[in-house]
């Protein structure tokens, strides 16, 4: 499920004159298959755009959303690099939802730049390929006589030199060549360059326009209220206060809810706490701390369903064991809290839907608002803004459909439904909670024989094919899924953000309770997985040997330190990419603890932009962090308890630890990098608060473990 | 009302208790500050009153009539980067980005009043400011530099 996808091309490059003259090229390949990850889900297609214009300016459009991944700067550097054009002369353009021009149009899954690695640059080769027949052509020459540079179609021998921009008319009228070769690795001009965010201009300046920025005239801003406990359904409101509240222009219920709509964000949301409103309890209205009990309830039954993996015979091999390590964790709920609150800017119209906003999976909006509204696709457009993050809840359509009610309702004006930070922490979709056993077997040459991963939770709840799966000869995960009326959706690194922290720490017991060095347990794991096999192996062996052992290196693993330093391993492979990660904490004189620092080793295969990737892993290891220190969404009957920041923790600057990161130099076609550094770093600190107290933490947050400084 | 922000009078005609985030994005379209939990908590909404880093989500209105507001586009000055704004850029300080405007108008006001601030200092300053991305290394980098 972790792989690459396969590409499998029936290219129809397609080409269609400029007005004003130009080239457009268009490309469209199909993909085949596709990751199952929680966070993407399904397969998508994929696709991209050139326009060079006769001046010689390149504009290439960006069609995946821009989440704060980098996308929008990584995945144009890839045409670029085939094009052979100076990135300074290079305008970016983030293209809408348009599924006949474009594939995978997806923030998720950590998969745009993997699944996007060949047919990007085929596109620019083909581009440039193009240029250089129009060239060949001009100088009655054959094309392998030319090359290019910057810019440039140059005659290899006679020096003759012609820009794009007065190419590109001619090479508008000739056949798109098929099957262009794309550079081989290692010959790379731009990609492995640090190049910055193409944005940034806009940013520091305030002038790029985020989702929450929409405004059109005639539109009004609309806030919705929604239920205050899930489980609860509207009766009846009075209004009455509201609609006499300064700038308010309509109050309206919408199924469930109720919106208000005005002149400004803030009048809208005064009047929104002038409405009385009757909820009425449908009678399942659960806390988290019964929620956490059915939970261990599930996990002390058998379970129901079949194995999601076994490997040998675990009940055999625990029997015969001389030894067996327990431990269990819980996970909580956990807010996707993005910066940007949900919103989004929608224009229904009796024959049509103009939407705008921030959305990881603006296709799956179209379709959800075309079948709500009765629209057909077509008529339906969708534009992505810069979203000011997502880590999954973006997935969601939710929001997009609140948008086009509203507006519909309304009498077909435009709206732009802005939640306020109150509404984006207590509407759901969270990070589901879970809970798991784990046990292994270790037999009478301190060998590990057996291991058994037991969850339940929402959903899947189990990565089955993570590490040490292939190293143990018995090897068994069984889960049981949990039904609870609160809304759950992926959250940054889905499953694994907690599968690591909680596999990885066991691994630690195990290499505690067996006097083994963790490092040397993880690679004599490794040398099992490769020499001796036990099922199914996902991931590269030596790769994944090869990231633990430089981690070890570069933070002076198993090395002499000062008396009140200790470190914590971990190390997890997802999304197709390998990491390996040491805390470093210190111990103060009262016994407390305090992360100084990260260690943190990636093998994602090329680096495309290795500013945009430092700052992805960096991000991704101060989240995980913080999340595994601080956070926790509760609920108390069906509400829940933490409403804003002041109650939900977030990491703040004095809190982030020093981060130092190594990226494996590699050939290979780039992997997963949104995701792959935060699962294992929970992990890291928790086994290096073992090393430093004995105390080996088993739920998040830590915070509440009082051993925290 | 009259209001003065980026050294330009405004006239509002805004019930007085508006939040001066409101003000600035709705009626003065100046959407550069941004909101994020209007509770004070999280910084993306920091403005500079009188040459304070202050959140506007809280801050009515009639309360700043006769002070200087500066926002995030009041800082380029003849087409050149207030040096806070430049290293944000040099240091590619950006994830979502969306927290970027209070952290920069932060960052100025910090640089105001000491220039040349050690860590420790700067994310004391800084403490106010939520990075959900958590690209708090770069901009304390960012901030170092300028």
């Amino acid at each position: 499920m972790e792989g690459q996808a396969t590409l499998n091309r029936r290219n129809f490059i397609r080409l269609s004159a400029l007005t004003g003259g130009g080239l457009v090229l268009g490309f469209n390949y199909f993909l085949s298959s596709c990751t199952t990850e929680q966070g993407s889900g399904q397969a998508f297609d994929l696709n991209a755009f050139v326009r060079i214009d006769t001046n010689g300016k390149v504009t290439i459009m960006s069609p995946n959303p821009e989440i704060g991944q980098g996308v929008k700067t990584s995945l144009p550097m890839l045409v670029a690099e085939e094009l052979d054009v100076d990135w300074k002369n290079v305008q970016v353009e983030q293209a809408g939802l348009d599924t006949e021009k474009y594939s995978r149009q997806v923030a998720g899954g950590s998969g745009s730049v993997r699944e996007s690695w060949e047919s990007f640059r085929q596109v620019g080769a083909t581009a440039r390929q193009m240029l250089i027949n129009a060239a060949a052509a001009a100088w009655a020459v054959s094309p392998g006589e030319c090359t290019t540079e910057n810019g440039m179609v140059v005659h290899k021998t006679n020096g003759k030199k012609m820009s794009y921009g007065k190419l590109v008319e001619s090479a508008s009228t000739l056949e798109v060549p098929k099957d262009v070769k794309v550079k081989s690795e290692g010959s790379f001009r731009l990609i492995g360059q640090r190049i910055p965010n193409i944005d940034n201009h806009a940013i520091v300046t305030g002038q790029y326009k985020y989702g929450i920025d929409t405004k059109r005239e005639g539109m009004l801003y609309a806030t919705i209220i929604r239920p205050p406990a899930f489980g609860m359904t509207l009766e009846s409101f009075d209004d009455s206060e509201a609609k006499k509240s300064a700038g308010v222009s309509q109050v309206l219920r919408i199924e469930n809810k109720i919106a208000v709509l005005g002149r400004s964000t803030w009048e809208v949301m005064q009047a929104a706490k002038k409405i009385k409103a009757q909820w009425k309890d449908d009678g399942t209205l659960e806390s988290s701390a019964d929620m956490t009990q059915k939970l261990h309830e599930l996990l002390a039954k058998a379970p129901k369903d079949k194995p999601r993996r076994k490997d040998g015979n675990i009940a055999q091999a625990f029997a015969s064991a001389a030894k067996v390590v327990e431990l269990d964790f819980d996970a909580p709920f956990l807010a996707h809290n993005t910066m940007e609150p949900m919103n989004f800017f929608a224009h229904v119209k009796a024959d049509g839907a103009e939407l705008h906003g921030p959305i990881q999976l603006p296709e799956r909006a179209r379709k959800r608002i075309a079948e709500l509204l009765k629209l057909p696709e077509e008529k339906i457009s969708v534009m992505m803004t810069r979203m000011g993050g997502g880590f999954g809840r973006r997935l969601m359509t939710d929001f997009v459909e609140e948008a086009a009610l509203v507006s519909r309702e309304a009498g077909n004006i435009p709206v732009n439904v802005i939640w306020s930070r109150e509404d984006d922490m207590t509407g759901g979709f969270y990070r589901p909670m879970y809970s798991y056993k784990y046990k292994a077997a270790i037999d009478k040459d301190n060998k590990l024989i057996a291991w058994h991963h037991h969850s339940a939770g929402v959903g899947g709840s189990a990565s089955p094919d993570s590490f040490p799966a292939g190293a143990v000869a018995h090897y068994q995960v069984d889960t049981h899924s949990y039904e609870t009326p609160v809304s759950t959706a992926p959250w940054r690194g889905p499953t694994h953000n907690y599968i690591a922290f909680s596999e990885q720490s066991f691994m630690d017991e195990i290499a505690h309770q067996t006097g083994k060095d963790p490092v040397a347990l993880r690679l004599e794991l490794l040398e099992q997985a490769k020499n001796n096999p036990a099922g199914k192996v996902n991931y590269e062996p030596d790769r994944f040997a090869a990231v633990i052992r430089k981690a070890a290196e570069i933070s002076g693993w198993g090395k002499p330190k000062a008396a009140n330093i200790f470190q914590g391993f971990a190390a997890h492979f997802s999304f197709a990419s390998y990491v390996a990660q040491v805390a470093e904490v210190e111990k103060q004189a009262d016994g407390k603890v305090k992360l100084k620092k990260m260690y943190c080793v990636v093998d994602c295969g090329t680096v495309v932009n290795p500013s945009g990737a430092e700052t992805q892993v960096e991000g991704s290891i101060i989240d995980g962090i913080g999340h595994a220190m601080y956070a926790e969404l509760t609920l108390t009957k069906g509400k829940p308890d933490q409403t804003n920041f002041h109650a939900y923790r977030m990491i703040r600057m004095s809190e982030a630890p020093e981060v130092e990161i190594h990226f494996i130099d590699s050939k290979a076609a780039p992997t997963g990098l949104g995701e792959p550094a935060l699962p294992p770093a929970g992990a890291a600190l928790a086994n290096a608060v073992f090393a430093a107290s004995g105390v080996r933490l088993k739920n998040q947050p830590f915070i509440k473990s009082g051993l925290f400084a | 009302m009259k209001i003065n922000v980026n050294a330009k009078d405004y006239t509002l005609d805004v019930p007085d208790n508006t939040s001066l985030l409101d003000a600035l994005r709705v009626h003065l379209n100046l959407t550069g500050t941004k909101y994020g939990c209007g509770e004070a908590a999280c910084g993306a909404c920091k403005v500079l009153i009188d040459g304070h880093a202050t959140p506007s989500c809280i801050t009515p209105v009639a309360s700043v009539q006769h002070k200087a507001i500066i926002t995030i586009e009041g800082l380029e000055k003849d087409g050149k980067l207030h040096p806070i704004q430049q290293a944000f850029l040099d240091e590619d300080a950006f994830q979502c980005a969306y927290c970027a405007p209070g952290m920069i108008m932060a960052a100025v006001a910090l640089k105001e009043k000491n220039p040349k601030p050690t860590r420790q200092e700067i994310v004391e300053a800084m403490q106010g400011n939520i990075c959900r991305c958590c690209t708090y290394p770069r901009i304390i980098n960012a901030i170092s530099k300028a």
